[in-house]
Order: C-alpha cells, then structure tokens, then sequence
C-alpha cells in the first residue's frame, strides 16, 4: 500500500514535469548558455591594484593581475542527459583585466540543467598536441604567451599576483603562478582540477531559443589561501613549477560558487 | 619483344639526360632521409612536410638576429655549424648583451630522434623548443609577440611565408614549424663510422679495438646508432655552487635529482667542452672522470657507480673510435651554412 501510494505519487511528478517540458523544449535546436566567472575577495567585489583584502592568516594583499583557463565544459540536464562542449571549442582564458574575458559562451540544446561541470586548467591530452591545435587563448606564441612555460613544455593554469604587507620577495611583491598537467615522459604534479557545480539550489538554467541564460558564478580569490591549507604569503611569496603548488590549488578548486541564474 | 625493351630502355636514358640538363647544377636542397640503420624518427614528419621552400625559411630564420630583443644574437649565435652547432669553447652559452646561461649549448644535429629536449628534457616537442631560448631572459630576451610583429613587419619573410606555407600572416605555429624544418634537416650521417656501417670501408685495427671496449663500457647509455639512449642520469659530476639539480626541475621527482641528458657521441670533436656546464675542456678530461672523478651524489647511475677503468691501450683505441663519428661533411655543408 506504502509503495503503491509513493508508486502514483512519484508517476504524478513525472507526468506533470514531463508535461511542463515536453511542449516548451526542442532538444535538437541549439541556444545560448553563457557561464559568468564573476571574481570576488570574500563579500567584496575584487578590484585590481586598488582593492585590499586579508587572508585567513591575517595577511593583507592586492591583486595586480588573476588569469585562469577553465575548459572541458559539460552541462547536465534535469533528465540526466549531458551535453559535452566539442572539446576544441571549449577552452577560455579568464583574465580579470579583460571585462569581455569573463563570459563563457555556448551553444547548447534546449532543455533545464542542473549540474554544470568543467575543468580548471588544460586537459593533458590538449597540453601535449601538435602546436596547430593550439589555437586563440591556448597559442603560446599568441594569446597563451603569458600563461606559459617555454622551458618546461605547458600552460600555467591559474596566474595571481601581486604585492603584499607579508611578502618576503622584491618590492613587497607575491606571484603564484599554478601549473602541471601531469608530465610526458614521467609522472609529475597535476594540477589539473574538475569542478562540478549542481545548479538547483540556486536557479536551474532553461535554455530556450530566443532568450538568453546565463549561469552566474562567483570566485572568490580568497579561497586561494583559505582552506584545505591556509597559505601564508609570508612563507612562500613566490610559488611557481613546486609541490607546494598542489596546496594552492586545492585551495582554488573550492572557489567557485553559483550565485544565480538569469533566465 | 627484347626489341622493346631495348627500345624502352633507350627512351629512358634519353629522357633521364635530358631531365638531369634540366635539373639547375647548384640546387642545395635534398629531401629529408633517415638512414637505413637509423630507428623511425621521433618527429612528426607528416605533420610537417620538409619542403625546400620551408627549410630555406626556417634557415634564415635560424640565422636571424632580429629575434633577440636587440637584434644581436641568433639561433646561430650559439650554434655554430663548425662546432656542430654548439658554442664551442664557452662552458655555458652567452646570450643577450653577453649574459651567462647555467649549461652548455646542445648540438642542432639529429634532432628529428630526439624525444625530448634541453638537457633536462623540460621540452618534449622540437616544435616547442624554440620558445624557451628566444623568452629566455639570459638567452634572447624576447616575446613571441614582438618576434611575430617584426616578422610580419616584413615584405621579404611575408613572402617567404605565404611561398612555404601559403598563408600571408606569419603566425607563431607556422614560424615555428619552419624553424623545426631547418632543425630536423640537420641529419648527420656522414662519419667514419656510418661509412662501416654502409659497408664502404672497415675500421682500422686501432678504430675496430676501440669499437669493442666502446661496445664493452660505453654504449649501454650513448646507444647506437644515435650514440644517446635519450634517457637523464647522474653521472657522478661534483655538485657545483649553481646546484642545477637537472631533470628534478621538470619532474620533481627525488629520484631524478642531478640526472642530465644522455648527450650524443656524434661530432665530439667539434664540441668541447663537456657535460651539461661545459666543465670538462676535453675527451682526455672526460674518460679521466669516468675513471676516478666519479663522485657519489644522490641518483648516480647503477653503471657508474665503480667508475669506468680502462688500459692505457683501451683509452687509446677508444678515443681513436670515438674520431670516427666525426662528420666532416656535416659541419662544412653549405645545405646548413649562413
């Protein structure tokens, strides 16, 4: 009887969230889906050079410069389908200097989704292809130039810096340049860093044609020194290619929370 | 029908000499070849056809100053043809405005085998090597933007472009592949020791002694027919006040803490000085390390741990052998010269 009841109840929902979407989607038509990297210090907006901000130890800093590549995105719909992003279409560099930088955009089947998922940094198999396939933001001789290292072959995944009342190196100066998608020829750090984010809670995107959706997120650099570990800029002002790195990551791949969606 | 063939045959020689009149008598290119005795090349040709148009860019480039911040040093500048394209004669490379580097430059030669680059193999794609000296502050100096800018600043290289790879922009990746066209094209094939190989001469008695004890004590790491197993080890050096700790830079691994490239034996006598700073002036110097200077530093090779002992015979004859992988042909080809 228990069961039947729960049986009926749960045939109910379905019907009625069938019939609320079957009419309104056509999963073979593509339409905008946008993610927006909104970067923040804690409940402050983050403001480059001017802002400062304290860690979880107490130090003080400013941020001259935040770059991240985010890549692999995949979107879940509510009916559990996943939309995968053609691979070579879905790497972007954000870069808190460039407003234009800070959008993602995408052409997605119509639907609702619910679980967001992407990765922070470069895959290894697109760290190690033939230069041709390294296009736009991923050219190191282009775009990609400053997010990587020429003597040790792939990309800097995640770039702050900046200056800081702790800092022990030159001119009161910090730089965490976050790196390593594993290694070529033998194993080394990976730094590469999946994120998945369930979008219910705040706003499942409805993607329609005609409209725009946009999945809003916040990052917040605090998140870089809070955490697992909590970093001290005082001890390591400068964290390049180093096992310590993986600390700093970690950390950052706890940054990113939804905030809202726009339907 | 033996009328036929006689016939056919004629037509042919007929054909072939008027074709070979044709042929200009000073035409420099020759298309990349591996030699038969040499493994599959590591490098992907088909990816990246050498054509005489590509090479003849990827030349020029090479010997370009214009790709150093302030247009004084060139690929060239540290890779000298005579000297098997090293800096012979300086421990470590002088880069921009004579700023010192921490190692000693590596030979442009047989580069289409290697599997990875820089003495601690942080590159693992030739394509991608060009990049580390040209950004290096103590080497060139320089941006892949400012270098593309002046490139693409240039009516002659734009054209040279557009005629090796049909595009007018002179992009990074087709910059780049037209200097891996010049690098892989620099094959050395041509010493004593591949004309053995070919059948065309024997060794002499002393060549063919030093043949043996190198097989004995040597090639189990400088492997033939490249004279390099491509792997890192720690070959007993003193750790000096740089404290370069080598392959451990890339890997971060303990276990390769001041291990270094194999290098080739290929042209050693173009190349001094020796080992990855250049500390090591000559052969002698060298085969005396092996044999008492072995110092016991973390990782050294299995294989040297007691050293290498040879005779005074055995020295003798190996550095006869060791004469025979001189290539002259390969240092004075005007294929590769500026």
């Amino acid at each position: 009887m228990k069961y039947l009841s729960v049986a009926i109840i749960f045939s109910v929902l379905l019907l009625s969230a069938c019939k609320k979407e079957a009419p309104s989607f056509n999963s073979d038509v593509k339409s905008r889906l946008s993610v927006e990297f909104d970067n923040i210090a804690g409940s402050s907006n983050l403001q480059l050079n001017t802002g400062s901000y304290s860690n979880a130890l107490g130090e003080t800093f400013t941020v001259s410069k935040l770059k991240y590549y985010v890549s692999n995105f995949s979107f879940t719909k509510t009916d559990g389908t996943v939309y995968t992003v053609p691979q070579a279409e879905s790497y972007f560099l954000i870069d808190e200097s460039k407003p234009v930088s800070l959008s993602a955009d995408f052409q997605v089947p119509e639907g609702e989704y619910k679980i967001l998922s992407f990765i922070v940094g470069v895959d290894s198999s697109r760290s190690t292809m033939d230069i041709t396939e390294r296009t736009g933001v991923l050219d190191p001789t282009g775009e990609g130039g400053d997010m990587y290292w020429g003597w040790n072959s792939g990309y800097i995944f995640f770039k702050m810096e900046g200056t800081s009342t702790a800092s022990t190196a030159m001119e009161g100066s910090y730089m965490y340049h976050v790196g390593g998608f594993g290694g070529y020829h033998a194993n080394t750090i990976n730094n590469i860093k999946p994120i998945t984010i369930d979008l219910s809670e705040r706003g499942n995107p409805q993607v329609k044609t005609g409209k725009e959706t946009n999945i809003h997120l916040m990052a917040d650099i605090l998140k870089m020194f809070n955490g697992v570990t909590n970093f001290s800029i005082a001890k390591n002002s400068m964290v390049m290619f180093d096992p310590l790195s993986t600390a700093l990551a970690d950390n950052y791949a706890d940054m990113f929370k939804h905030d809202h969606t726009e339907n | 029908m033996r009328l036929h063939r006689k016939v056919a045959v004629l037509f042919i020689l007929v054909v072939s000499i008027v074709a070979c009149s044709k042929v200009p008598s000073f035409d420099l290119f020759t298309p990349f070849e591996r030699p038969s005795y040499f493994p599959e090349p590591g490098y992907r040709l088909e990816a990246n056809p050498v054509t005489k148009d590509g090479f003849e860019l990827g030349k020029k480039l090479f010997y370009d100053p214009s790709l150093s911040a302030d247009n004084t040093i060139s690929c060239g500048s540290c890779h000298i043809q005579t000297a098997a394209f090293t800096q012979h004669g300086h421990s470590v490379s002088h880069g921009i405005k004579d700023r010192l580097g921490t190692r000693n430059s590596q030979p442009i030669m047989n580069l289409a085998w290697n599997t990875s680059f820089l003495w601690d193999g942080g590159v693992f794609d030739l394509d991608l090597q060009p990049i580390a000296p040209i950004t290096n502050h103590l080497e060139m100096d320089n941006t892949m933007e400012e270098v593309l800018k002046k490139l693409n600043g240039n009516a002659s290289y734009r054209d040279q472009f557009r005629k090796a790879f049909g595009s007018e922009e002179i992009t990074g990746t087709l910059f780049l592949k037209a200097l891996s066209q010049f690098m892989v094209m620099c094959v050395s094939s041509n010493a004593k020791y591949d004309s053995m190989r070919r059948g065309e001469v024997s060794f002499t008695e002393a060549e063919q002694a030093g043949y043996v004890t190198f097989r004995e004590k040597c090639n189990s790491c400088h492997k033939e027919p490249l004279f390099t197993d491509h792997s890192f080890r720690n070959n007993g050096l003193s750790i000096s006040a740089v404290d370069d700790k080598g392959r451990f830079n890339i890997t971060l691994n303990e276990s390769d803490k001041y291990k270094f490239r194999v290098p080739t034996l290929r042209n050693l006598s173009f190349t001094p000085p020796y080992m990855h700073d250049g500390r090591l002036l000559d052969l002698e110097g060298v085969l005396a390390h092996y044999a008492t200077g072995i110092i016991q530093t973390p990782n050294l090779d299995e294989a040297l741990k007691l050293g290498i002992q040879l005779t005074i015979t055995e020295k003798t004859n190996l550095l006869i052998f060791l004469k025979t992988l001189d290539d002259r042909s390969f240092i004075t080809d005007k294929r590769f010269s500026e």
